[in-house]
């Protein structure tokens, strides 16, 4: 009852200033319109339709489609090739993200306690995440080489036989880990670079004087809770760019040798963009998209949980 | 911060470090040691870096030959520059508008924006694929620029740093008489150069190494990107020309590394920028 009679007074309350803010209102409406037209263009309506396209058997070149409900889905879950896809995907990630993650934080700290060639390392580590990775891919496959490539050349000095890189089901995925893990380091070890100068370095100083001798405990006590936001960050980032490999997989191995390098990005590309099978290739879209959202809202839910000491 | 003198840590410090840099930088060595060996100086020795005979002028030429350098580069240039000129033009107002005007849509907007972040372009792809072969709009560079003309991550770069901005700036502004895109051209543009310079930097590395979408919309030569470019010249190149091959990454890697080099620090401010705030 209480709020009935409120109801009008707030609606009467600003009418005097309404005025201006209405025409406030207007021009914003009007910057923001462009804006929101284009997202609308490009990023809902695709999504609602790639959404809708799962549900059919839409092949691109054929002029009919019918829905065919759960079928691709059903069809995802016993196709071999796409469970090999998913499998690769996600053994290249358990490999990438954490070496990485771990380089990065390590170089980071060497570099931020040396005070002679910061600006020379911070280059050398970053200038692969500068530089165009499908050129980059190229050179590796050189210096991958069986026969003719550097590194078993350096192997074989060792007298250690090298094995075929990429052209082995045994050892591809691992190749293609080592580019991945090269390319991104450098963009992980910026951020952590950054998250280390911005750790006070009055903090250091109380820990010693706690009783913080050795480097370890200062890392445990300090560093570690300090760059707890950053890693996060940095966690997630690498998780997602990990799973979505594509560039190197096109470029060298195009999901072979017998399928031991498909990986999820490659195999919807195949499907939808090669093979035309749209609806198919869509459901494995929306699968792929899960997996973004999931992670993306597992790192909110941490992000809260997490302590600020800032 | 620590003693200068040369200590063991600092020793096993820097040893470390340089070691490390070494092996990451070494594709680059090998890249431009072999851009100039000769076919047979390739498959005999691998580990000498100095080419025995001096073939640059040769793999060069292989290189600029079998596929045209100058209009991959021209392409990606106009690619690049068109995508960043319209994305920040209808960003910058559009975030203007979430961080300092009042209308209703604000937080919709938000929740649109944080939306849009979750989506890459390997969602939309087939949809916008379909959509552009019924409009016959393949192999064009509209079908290269038109799904990145929205970028939700500029707006959100933009809002975040619209919003540090004072108030009292855009107040002074309003009395003077100025009109909101007035305020945008000569007071946000002005004070916003760090995002922008950073924003700029994020999308060019971005859609200048992209791949996936390029290799959807575009099947010939006159089109291609660099990385497509690179991949056709991968594919006319069968068997192992070393030599050209690295000539051809080197012609192709060479613009965005030299801009790295010259611009290092802004570019490391930039995606350390873009990187946390996203």
């Amino acid at each position: 009852m209480a709020d009935m009679a409120a109801v009008p007074q707030t609606i009467a309350l600003p009418a005097p200033r309404s005025a201006p803010l209405a025409a406030e209102a207007r021009s914003a409406w009007l910057l923001s319109l462009p804006a929101i037209v284009l997202v609308f263009l490009f990023i809902l309506l695709p999504v609602v339709a790639v959404i809708g396209l799962g549900f059919t058997d839409f092949e691109l070149g054929y002029a009919g489609f019918k829905f065919v409900g759960l079928d691709n889905y059903i069809e995802l879950f016993t196709d071999r090739t796409f469970r090999q896809s998913l499998w690769n995907t996600a053994v290249y990630t358990a490999i990438v993200t954490p070496i990485s993650i771990l380089m990065a934080l390590g170089l980071a700290m060497l570099i931020e306690a040396e005070n002679i060639g910061r600006s020379f390392f911070r280059t050398a580590y970053f200038l692969p995440v500068a530089s165009l990775l499908v050129a980059m891919a190229t050179v590796w496959q050189y210096l991958f080489h069986p026969t003719i490539g550097p590194i078993n050349a350096m192997l074989a000095l060792a007298g250690i036989p090298g094995p075929n890189w990429l052209g082995s089901a045994g050892t591809v995925l691992y190749s293609l880990s080592i580019i991945g893990i090269w390319q991104s380091v450098g963009f992980n070890l910026v951020l952590f670079l950054a998250g280390l100068t911005a750790i006070p370095r009055e903090l250091y100083a109380a820990a010693e004087v706690d009783g913080a001798r050795a480097a370890y405990d200062r890392f445990r006590l300090v560093t570690w809770p300090m760059l707890g936001p950053t890693t996060l960050f940095v966690t997630t980032i690498s998780i997602i760019s990990s799973v979505k490999v594509f560039e190197t997989v096109k470029t060298l191995t195009e999901g072979g040798p017998n399928k031991a390098s498909e990986v999820l990005l490659f195999t919807i590309y195949k499907e939808g963009f090669v093979y035309l099978r749209v609806g198919y290739a869509s459901a494995m879209t929306v699968i792929f998209l899960a997996i973004l959202i999931v992670l993306m809202f597992l790192q909110y839910r941490l992000q809260d949980r997490q302590v600020h000491y800032t | 911060m620590n003693n200068q003198s040369i200590s063991l840590a600092r020793i096993i410090r820097l040893s470390v470090l340089s070691v490390g840099a070494l092996a990451f930088l070494a594709p680059y060595i090998f890249m431009i040691s072999t851009a100039g060996k000769a076919q047979s100086d390739i498959f005999t020795s691998s580990l000498s870096l100095i080419p025995q005979q001096w073939f640059y002028l040769q793999n060069f030429a292989k290189a600029l030959s079998r596929v045209s350098m100058g209009r991959l580069l021209f392409n990606g240039i106009v690619v690049c520059g068109l995508i960043l000129a319209i994305q920040v033009t209808i960003a910058i107002p559009c975030a203007y508008a979430m961080a300092k005007l009042k209308f209703r849509g604000a937080q919709a907007m938000i929740v649109l924006v944080m939306l849009g972040l979750l989506v890459p372009i390997h969602a939309t792809a087939l949809p916008l694929y379909v959509a552009f072969d019924r409009m016959s709009a393949l192999n064009s560079f509209f079908a290269l620029v038109a799904p990145f003309s929205i970028s939700v991550f500029g707006i959100f770069l933009f809002l975040q740093f619209f919003r540090a901005m004072p108030d009292d700036l855009i107040h002074a502004a309003r009395l003077d008489g100025m009109s909101e895109i007035g305020i945008i051209g000569r007071v946000i543009v002005p004070n916003a150069w760090p995002a922008i310079t950073a924003f700029a930097i994020f999308s060019v590395v971005a859609h200048w190494n992209d791949l996936y979408w390029p290799l959807i919309v575009v099947s010939n030569q006159a089109y291609a990107t660099p990385p497509l470019g690179l991949l056709y010249f991968r594919a006319a190149e069968a068997g192992d020309d070393y030599g050209a091959l690295m000539a051809a990454t080197l012609i192709i890697t060479l613009p965005l590394v030299l801009a790295f080099l010259f611009a290092q620090k802004r570019f490391v401010e930039g995606i350390t920028m873009t990187g946390l705030k996203g």
